[in-house]
């Protein structure tokens, strides 16, 4: 099967002049010739049509910046993304289309959505960035479709995101994403500032949303438990690099690399002692 | 039958500390009724027992837990008992100082955000000694072997460093070392692992747990992780908006629930090592103490729910030895 995703040998640094390299972006403040912090040191990952990839590791291991450059707000030091061949610049660089195949899902709904505008007006302002994917006919139809997609009762609509709980923040977000009409989801910790009782329940959407809307997932996490739910394949990275990647079962069933075996050590499971 | 009438068992004595339907009213945002944020809680913390408070947003057991520490925002009401060896800490009067850090001691979430960032170290662990007039160089030694103690490596030399300089694991370590300075007999540590990596969670469990056994130390573990819960605590508390929903050993709690509100928390915290299926996600959001619905508040949300929910308050009630739930049908829970 031939990928959605391409992600070839990603490097990215911060705070620095790449090592070596003439052109790189330097700061004033970066003293000449200082290597920065390398933030990923050549990562590749594919995603296939419709597969759930978990991007597992701590912090500082580079999986936002990975989840960051497939999206555009982060540019790469070298290395390519690519999406069906095409390749994924800069946000604001992108053609429309691949704008909108590629979205995001943020880890807290309550700021990164406006608070003061209502969730009608949060959906419109979606489909006035992309006019293209914005309903031909009856909006508040359209609407309606959409917020049902997510769980939300119509009447969601008219109230403002500051006046929602996070749950249902998290499905606003997600409705955003999905109005576009996207075909990969990037979701960067979405449902670890939710409460434990509406983790499940959005896990659960994100699960219906992809056979239904036909979704490739890009699910960045820190907690292995929620990654053998919900993931294919898993990549485990430590540092900037991968460690180790392959279907999820056999990642954490019977791990190969020295890390993702301490990771799953130190995962805490009902039940089991310490 | 086989026990001597005349011994009663040793938990009989009075618990460490003790609260019995507290209650605490905060003023509501805008004017009008205050809201009953805790109502009616009621929970032993006996001596070198470690309880587990669990609990959702809204669920009431961070104010709770301010209220067994005394720094509840100042508007707030309380109610109940709050016995501290069997004295009252919320009669007025108390005298907090002689209380905080060295009877109980708070381990905070964030280290980072608790601790002083242009204090080193050493200073700030070493303040509750300097306070108690001990001479310089005695409270550099002491403070050189409590972060021993927790496990800070080089503690000669890191008790020198900024809160900024240490990694998120050193920071709660030398958290949990400022707390030990007063030598506390409770420990009350708010989420102290959420704000940390997986890997340093485990250690800083493990070192909470064998700190609290060697020590004899009592531990009031504040958390919504049901994981960390049935890792280290010997018994369980489940609050639901501002009530407990059901108290007793933690193994049993979360290995046979007596309410259906733990029941689902346990239900949808995944496996690590095997595939499970998704469970299914309880409905809602979980109920705020604002907007409280009536009966049980647990019911909009409960697949058990019958009319008698919707009405009757249900009263906490012993449904095994040492358990209490706060369920109408409490034995259909367990049962099944």
């Amino acid at each position: 099967m031939s990928d959605l995703l391409v992600v070839s040998d990603l490097r990215v640094t911060f705070g620095g002049r790449p090592n070596g390299r003439a052109g790189g972006r330097t700061k004033s403040w970066a003293r000449r010739g200082r290597t920065g912090l390398v933030a990923v040191d050549g990562v590749s990952l594919r995603v296939a049509p419709e597969e759930t990839l978990a991007v597992v590791g701590e912090s500082g291991s580079g999986k936002t910046t990975v989840a960051r450059c497939v999206v555009g707000l982060q540019r790469p030091d070298s290395g390519s993304v690519t999406f069906e061949g095409r390749p994924l610049g800069p946000v604001g660089r992108r053609p429309p289309e691949l704008q909108r195949a590629v979205q995001m899902v943020f880890q807290d709904p309550r700021s990164s959505l406006n608070p003061r505008m209502t969730v009608a007006e949060l959906i419109g302002e979606a489909w006035r960035t992309h006019p293209a994917a914005a309903p031909a006919g009856d909006r508040p139809a359209a609407l309606r479709r959409v917020l049902a997609d997510v769980g939300l009762d119509g009447d969601v609509a008219a109230r403002r995101a500051g006046d929602l709980s996070g749950g249902q923040c998290q499905r606003v977000s997600i409705a955003r994403a999905l109005a576009v009409g996207p075909r990969l989801l990037v979701c960067d910790e979405a449902v670890s500032a939710l409460d434990v009782s509406v983790q499940a329940q959005i896990l659960r959407l994100l699960v219906d949303l992809r056979s239904s809307h036909r979704l490739a997932l890009l699910f960045i996490t820190h907690d292995l438990g929620v990654v053998h739910q919900i993931a294919d394949r898993v990549a485990v990275m430590r540092g900037g690099a991968l460690v180790e990647e392959g279907p999820a079962g056999q990642v954490l069933g019977a791990p190969r690399h020295e890390y993702t075996r301490t990771l799953l050590d130190a995962a805490l499971d009902l039940g089991a002692e310490a | 039958m086989g026990e001597p009438l005349t011994a009663p068992r040793a938990t009989t004595a009075a618990p460490l500390l003790r609260a019995d339907g507290l209650t605490v009213d905060l003023p509501a945002p805008g004017g009008g009724e205050p809201v009953r944020v805790v109502d009616g809680v009621t929970f032993d913390v006996p001596a070198g027992t470690t309880v587990g408070l669990i609990g959702e947003s809204g669920s009431g057991k961070t104010m709770t837990a301010l209220a067994v520490i005394g720094l509840l925002p100042e508007r707030a009401a309380t109610g109940g008992e709050l016995a501290w060896r069997g004295e009252n800490l919320l009669r007025p009067g108390t005298d907090w100082h002689r209380v905080r850090g060295h009877e109980i001691a708070m381990i905070f979430q964030d280290p980072l955000a608790a601790l002083n960032p242009s204090l080193t170290i050493g200073r700030q662990v070493g303040e509750i000694l300097r306070r108690a007039g001990r001479p310089r160089a005695e409270v550099r030694r002491a403070v050189a072997d409590l972060l021993d103690r927790v496990g800070v490596p080089d503690p000669v030399r890191r008790m020198d460093a900024y809160p900024h300089e240490l990694s998120g694991g050193l920071r709660q370590r030398a958290m949990i070392a400022l707390a030990l300075a007063g030598s506390p007999s409770l420990l009350l540590a708010d989420e102290p692992t959420t704000a940390l990596d997986v890997t340093v969670q485990a250690r800083i469990l493990r070192l909470l747990r064998s700190i609290q056994q060697e020590q004899g130390l009592a531990m009031l573990l504040v958390s919504h992780d049901l994981r960390v819960v049935a890792h280290v605590a010997d018994e369980a508390v489940v609050m639901y908006a501002g009530r407990v929903a059901e108290r007793g050993p933690a193994g049993a709690t979360l290995r046979r629930p007596a309410h259906p509100y733990t029941r689902a928390l346990v239900a949808s915290v995944p496996a690590v090592r095997t595939r499970t299926a998704l469970a299914d996600p309880l409905p809602g959001a979980p109920a705020t103490p604002a907007n409280r619905p009536s009966g049980c508040a647990f019911h909009p949300r409960c697949s058990l729910a019958r009319d008698r929910c919707r009405i009757e308050v249900p009263r906490t009630r012993e449904v095994e030895p040492g358990r209490w739930s706060a369920c109408h049908f409490a034995e259909e829970v367990i049962g099944s």
